[in-house]
C-alpha cells in the first residue's frame, strides 16, 4: 500500500510540474479589477509584439505578495501605485518623488515606468442619504459625528497613509473603526450597516450607488499615480515586450480607468474585454486583447476542479507520507509527543496569509510550490495526532503480546500495531482531506489557481453567480471526498476491526 | 527447557515488585506462582519473557541469558499466555495463530498440518479459524490463544492467569484440557494463577509468594501439611473450596 502512496504522489508531482511550465513574460496583479484590467492590458500590448509566451498571474493578492513575487521573480511586472510604493515598499513618512523612489527600488532590482496617467487615490465617501442627514462634505465634517461608523479595509486602517494619519490631520476620534474586506464594504454602505468607508478615486462603484466622495481639504491623502513595477532585468530580456508595455506611460486618465473598472465590476464583462476597452481608449482604434479571448464558466469550472484537486491530493500525499511516520515517532516516547505534536499544532496557529508571505518569501515563487507546501502543512495535524493516538490507545497487553510472540521491531509495527491504529489513522486523514478541500481555496490567493480563484474574483466585483461558480464545487469536492473516504475505510481498516460484537 | 532465576529483582516507581529472587524451574514439568494480587508473580512471568527488564541479576534459559540481543530468539522458544487469550482484533483466529509461522515464511502445506494438529489439540472446532477474535467466546478465543503459543513449538510454556476471565463451567472444562495437553506434551511450564483449587489440579509443585517474596515451594500437599508460615495456612483456607465447609459443618 504504502509503494502504491508513493507511486501515486510521483504522478501527482509531474502532473503539477508539467503544467506550470514558467513563461518568458510574466504578468502580475492584485487582488481587484483595476488591477487585472492593467495586467490584461500589459499583456495584450506584449502579445500585439508576436509574443504569445506571455502569462498573466491574475488577482494575487496584496502589494506584500505581490511585490514579494516580483523580488523573487515570480512576476516580471505589475501594475503599482506611488503612494503605495513610498508608504508600503519605502516604509516612508514623507512624500518621496519619483526620481526618489526609483533610487530606493534600483537596488533591489527593480525599476518603476513613467506614471501611465490616473491617479487612484484614497478617499472617504458615504452615502447620499448620510450626506443629506449629516451635511456631510468634507473630511474635516468627520470630526463633528464621532459616532458615524466607519468600516474600512484593513490595508486602509494600517497605513500611516492611510487611517490612522487621516484621523491625526482631521482631529477624528470615531468610536466605531471596523476593519473589512473592500468589497464587502459598499454592501454595509448600502444596506445602513456602516456609514463611511473608504474607496479609490476611480472606483467604478462610486456611480452606481451614487457615493459622495468627501472632499481632502486638507489635502491630507498622497497621490497614487499608477505605475509599472518591473524588474530590472526585463528590458534586456524581453526588450519589445517592455517596449509595448511603457506605450502606456501618460495615456490612460481616470475616466478612462472608471469606465473600464465599470466594465468589470458593474457589467460583468470579462476584463480581457475591459483591458481592450480600456487600450482603445488610451491607444485609440485598432486595439484588441490579443488572442486573449475570456474562457465561459463551463471551460473554466472544469478547469478549476482539477487544478483544485490537483493542490488537494498532492498536499495530502505528501502529508500522509510525512504525518504517519510523525505520528509514530510520536508514540515513541513522552517527550517526542510534545515535541511532534506541539509544533505540528504551532503551524496550524500560523494566519494562512502569513505562511503564504512567508512561503513566498523563502521559495522565491508565487503559485503552486508555495501554496502545496502551505497546504501539507496544515494537513500535517490530524494526520500526525491521530496516528499517535491510535498507537497510543492499544492495549498494553496486546503490545506485549505481540513482543511476546518474538516478532521484530518492524513487524509488530505493521503487522500490528499499525493496522490496530488504521482506524484512528483513516479518521485523521479524512478530516485533513476535507478540511484541505476548504483551505486550497486560499492558494488561489497566490496564483495557484483552483475554485479559490472563482470565490475571490465574486467577491471583488459582488458577483455571487461567481462565488457560487467556486464555492458550490468546493462543497461538492468536500462531500465527495468524504464518501470517498468512507468507502476507503473498507480497504484500509482490517474486517476484524469493523465488526461489532 | 531449563529456566532459572537468579537474583533477578525489580521495583517500579521505587516500589518493591519482585525481591532479588532466585528460581529454577524443572525442565519438563508445570510450576504454579500463586498468591494474593500484587504479590510480583505476573511480575517475575513478564520479566522470563523479557517484556520488563530486571533491575539487577540474569534469567537463562538453558545458561542463554534474556538480554535485548537474545530476546527474539528465546522468545520464539517460548508460548506465552495471557488472560481472554491477548488476540489480535484485527486477524481472524488463524491469522493470529500463524502470524509469526507466515513471517517465518512456513509452507503452507506445513502450516496447514500444524493447524489441524493444534485443532485436535486445543480441540478447538477448525470452522472458527476464520472468525474475528470478537466473533468467539471467552473460552474459544483461550483456546486460540493457546494454539498461537504452541504453533512453533516452543519449549516452554508460560502462562499468565489465562482462565482468569471465564465463568466457571468453561473455566473447569479448560482446566481439563490444559492439564490433558501439559501431560501429553510434557513441555516446561510457568503458570500464574491466584486460584488454589487450580494450582492443585494443574501444578506439579507450587510456587506460593506474596509481596515480591518467594514464601513456599512444594507440591500442594507439601504446602497444605508442613506450612512454612502461618500465611501459607491462611491463603489456602481463604481460598477452601466450598463442599470443606459442608464437612465441617457435618462434621
Amino acid at each position: 500500500m504504502m509503494l502504491r502512496m508513493v507511486q501515486w504522489l510521483v504522478i501527482a508531482a509531474l502532473l503539477g510540474s508539467s503544467v506550470h511550465a514558467r513563461p518568458a513574460v510574466t504578468i502580475g496583479s492584485k487582488a481587484f479589477a483595476e488591477s487585472w484590467v492593467l495586467g490584461d492590458a500589459l499583456a495584450a500590448l506584449v502579445r500585439q509584439t508576436g509574443r504569445a509566451d506571455v502569462e498573466h498571474r491574475k488577482n494575487l493578492g496584496g502589494t506584500e505578495i505581490v511585490y514579494q513575487a516580483l523580488q523573487s521573480g515570480g512576476i516580471d511586472v505589475y501594475p503599482e501605485y506611488t503612494g503605495t510604493i513610498a508608504e508600503v515598499l519605502m516604509k516612508s513618512s514623507g512624500r518621496p518623488s519619483l526620481a526618489e523612489m526609483r533610487a530606493f527600488l534600483k537596488p533591489r532590482g527593480i525599476g518603476i515606468s513613467d506614471p501611465l496617467g490616473f491617479n487612484d487615490g484614497y478617499a472617504l465617501a458615504v452615502m447620499p442619504a448620510t450626506q443629506k442627514r449629516y451635511g456631510l462634505t468634507k473630511l474635516s465634517d468627520l470630526a463633528r459625528h464621532p459616532d458615524l461608523r466607519l468600516a474600512l479595509s484593513h490595508e486602509f486602517i494600517g497605513r500611516k497613509d492611510g487611517y490612522p494619519g487621516l484621523a491625526r490631520a482631521y482631529g477624528l476620534r470615531m468610536t466605531d473603526v471596523r476593519g473589512i474586506q473592500h468589497d464587502l464594504a459598499y454592501g454595509a454602505l448600502a444596506s445602513g450597516q456602516a456609514d463611511v468607508m473608504d474607496v479609490y478615486t476611480t472606483d467604478a462603484q462610486i456611480a452606481k450607488l451614487g457615493l459622495k466622495v468627501l472632499e481632502d481639504d486638507r489635502g491630507f491623502f498622497p497621490r497614487y499615480d499608477a505605475v509599472l513595477l518591473y524588474r530590472l532585468d526585463l528590458p534586456r530580456r524581453a526588450p519589445e515586450a517592455f517596449a509595448a508595455m511603457q506605450r502606456l506611460s501618460g495615456r490612460v486618465n481616470e475616466a478612462a480607468m472608471i469606465r473600464a473598472n465599470a466594465m468589470v465590476v458593474l457589467q460583468k464583462k470579462p476584463s480581457e474585454q475591459a483591458a481592450a476597452a480600456l487600450l482603445r481608449d488610451a491607444l485609440g482604434a485598432g486595439q484588441d486583447a490579443g488572442s486573449a479571448q475570456a474562457p465561459s464558466a463551463l471551460q473554466v469550472i472544469p478547469w478549476n476542479v482539477l487544478t483544485h484537486m490537483e493542490l488537494v491530493v498532492v498536499s495530502l500525499l505528501a502529508a500522509i507520507v510525512v504525518g504517519v511516520p510523525l505520528g509514530i515517532l510520536a508514540a515513541s516516547s513522552r517527550l517526542m509527543a510534545n515535541l511532534t505534536l506541539s509544533v505540528t499544532g504551532l503551524l496550524q496557529t500560523i494566519p494562512s496569509l502569513a505562511l503564504l508571505a512567508l512561503l513566498i518569501a523563502v521559495f522565491h515563487r508565487i503559485g503552486l510550490v508555495p501554496s502545496l507546501v502551505a497546504l501539507f502543512l496544515y494537513s500535517l495535524l490530524p494526520i500526525v495526532r491521530n496516528t499517535y493516538t491510535g498507537l497510543a490507545n492499544i492495549p498494553p497487553t496486546l503490545s506485549e503480546a505481540a513482543e511476546a510472540l518474538g516478532l521484530p521491531r518492524m513487524a509488530q509495527l505493521l503487522r500490528v500495531r499499525l493496522p490496530m491504529a488504521s482506524p484512528s489513522i483513516a479518521a485523521g486523514i479524512k478530516t485533513s482531506a476535507v478540511i484541505n478541500v476548504g483551505t486550497a481555496t486560499l492558494a488561489a490567493l497566490i496564483g495557484a489557481g483552483g475554485l479559490g480563484n472563482p470565490i475571490l474574483q465574486g467577491i471583488a466585483l459582488r458577483d455571487n453567480a461567481l462565488i457560487l461558480q467556486g464555492a458550490i464545487p468546493v462543497a461538492v469536492l468536500a462531500l465527495l471526498v468524504q464518501g470517498g473516504f468512507d468507502l476507503l475505510d473498507r480497504v484500509w481498516i482490517p474486517r476484524g476491526l469493523r465488526l461489532r460484537g | 527447557m531449563r529456566i532459572a532465576l537468579n537474583n533477578v529483582s525489580k521495583t517500579f516507581d521505587g516500589k518493591t515488585a519482585l525481591a532479588p529472587t532466585s528460581l529454577e524451574v524443572p525442565p519438563n514439568r508445570t510450576l504454579v506462582l500463586i498468591g494474593p494480587s500484587g504479590c510480583g508473580k505476573s511480575t517475575l512471568l513478564r520479566l522470563v519473557m523479557g517484556l520488563i527488564g530486571p533491575d539487577a541479576g540474569a534469567v537463562t534459559f538453558d545458561g542463554v541469558p534474556m538480554t535485548p540481543k537474545t530476546s527474539m530468539e528465546l522468545r520464539r522458544r517460548l508460548g506465552y499466555v495471557i488472560q481472554d487469550g491477548g488476540l489480535f482484533p484485527h486477524l481472524t483466529a488463524e491469522g493470529n495463530v500463524t502470524l509469526v509461522a507466515r513471517l517465518l515464511r512456513w509452507d503452507d502445506l506445513r502450516i496447514r498440518a500444524r493447524l489441524s494438529e493444534l485443532c485436535a489439540l486445543t480441540r478447538l472446532d477448525p470452522q472458527l479459524l476464520d472468525r474475528y477474535p470478537i466473533q468467539l467466546s471467552g473460552g474459544q478465543r483461550q483456546r486460540v490463544g493457546l494454539m498461537r503459543a504452541l504453533m512453533l513449538d516452543p519449549e516452554a510454556l508460560l502462562m499468565d492467569e489465562p482462565l482468569g476471565a471465564l465463568d466457571p463451567v468453561i473455566r473447569s472444562g479448560l482446566q481439563e484440557d490444559l492439564k490433558a495437553i501439559f501431560q501429553r506434551l510434557r513441555k516446561t511450564v510457568v503458570f500464574v494463577t491466584h486460584d488454589m483449587g487450580e494450582a492443585g489440579y494443574l501444578g506439579d509443585e507450587i510456587v506460593l509468594m506474596r509481596e515480591g517474596h518467594i514464601i513456599q515451594r512444594g507440591a500442594a500437599q507439601n504446602l497444605l501439611e508442613s506450612p512454612a508460615e502461618p500465611f501459607v495456612t491462611e491463603f489456602i483456607r481463604a481460598q477452601r473450596p466450598l463442599w470443606t465447609g459442608e464437612r465441617e459443618a457435618a462434621g
